[in-house]
């Protein structure tokens, strides 16, 4: 399954769907727990990680907390 | 009304087709706070004195550390043990005696962030925790100010200016603060000296713009920069029904002090 994760094409090995939960364990992502996910656009609601589903040619993006200024 | 002084020291403003003496007159007019006097705010409250912007808050309850000195430009050497708002006006004002700066040597709180941010036309946020960070935005969407959100981290920064119930905002991104401790902030994560430099001067870009009336602004778009690989990103954005503060059935319609997320380094500030 081919997708575009934060501008850059990523290819995932996957037989079945995939749901959010599960891409963001396959891609590593650092501090999962507190990302954002947009999925083609729309902000997805954390509850809704778990039943939705990531398809071929999906874009994510992956906005992450940053608190520093000082 | 410029004077000959005024004309010779803004002539490259003037000279531009989008600013003039009209728009100098704007910025001249204009009243922009900014709060934080550290990393972010050192370059954005350097720019906007030099720009001539008329009026200019300085808000940090802190004092200068020599560990600020690596990034935060507008502190000196011999500023260290000075309180971060006295040390920034006076080099704001030795740069352009035209601006009045007001400062306010306390940190934002619930109690206090209404009435500061009341008497200007924009805010920006130069802090560097997610207490202040969530507390400015809820204040400005409640308070119905435009503000320029900022954000910084090791090697990497993101900026986002904010347009109260028009555009996206931060808890349409971030919904909740993260727990304390969670992510890391200030001291333990590190940031290149350079960073703030280049998301405060985007944000300064902003406040000038939105003074001016001129241009588009980084309205719903979440523009991302990573300086090891040096690439800027934008993230589209949009407003989103739920959010907590600017969303249809807002749950967040008074201030409070997000104090969950401080952390033991705000606190020790």
């Amino acid at each position: 399954m081919q997708l575009t994760v934060n501008g850059k094409p990523e290819s995932i090995e996957s037989k079945d769907s995939l749901n959010i939960t599960a891409l963001l364990e396959e891609l590593k992502v650092k501090d999962a727990l507190y990302v954002t996910v947009e999925l083609n656009g729309e902000i997805l609601e954390r509850e809704n990680f778990d039943n939705t589903t990531v398809k071929n040619g999906d874009s994510l993006e992956f906005l992450y907390f940053m608190g520093g200024g000082r | 009304m410029l004077t000959e002084e005024q004309i010779l020291r803004y002539s490259r403003h003037i000279i531009l087709k989008d600013v003039g003496g009209k728009g100098q007159q704007k910025l001249l007019d204009g009243r922009v706070l900014i709060i934080g006097a550290g990393g972010l705010g050192a370059p954005i409250a350097l720019y906007m004195a030099a720009a001539g912007v008329g009026t200019i808050g300085i808000a940090d309850a802190d004092v200068v550390d020599v560990t600020n000195l690596q990034r935060q430009v507008i502190h000196f050497t011999p500023d260290v043990g000075k309180p971060k708002v006295e040390s920034a006006a006076e080099k704001m004002r030795a740069i352009n005696p035209d601006v009045t700066v007001n400062t306010y040597q306390e940190w934002v709180s619930a109690a206090n962030i209404a009435q500061m941010i009341a008497d200007y036309d924009f805010v920006i946020d130069g802090t560097d925790n997610f207490a202040a960070k969530f507390l400015i935005n809820d204040a400005c969407i409640l308070g119905n100010k435009p503000y320029s959100h900022g954000g910084i981290l090791q090697f990497d920064g993101q900026t986002i200016t904010v347009w109260p119930r028009e555009s996206a905002c931060y808890r349409c991104i971030f919904p909740e603060p993260p727990p304390k401790d969670a992510i890391p902030t200030c001291s333990q994560a590190g940031v290149i000296g350079v960073l703030p430099g280049v998301l405060g001067t985007i944000q300064a870009t902003e406040a000038i713009k939105f003074l001016l009336g001129k241009g588009e602004l980084l309205t719903n778009r979440l523009l991302t920069y990573n300086a090891l690989r040096m690439r800027f990103r934008e993230v589209p954005l949009k407003r989103s029904a739920k959010c907590p503060v600017c969303g249809d059935q807002p749950t967040v319609t008074e201030l409070r002090d997000e104090l969950d997320a401080m952390t033991v380094c705000d606190l020790e500030h």
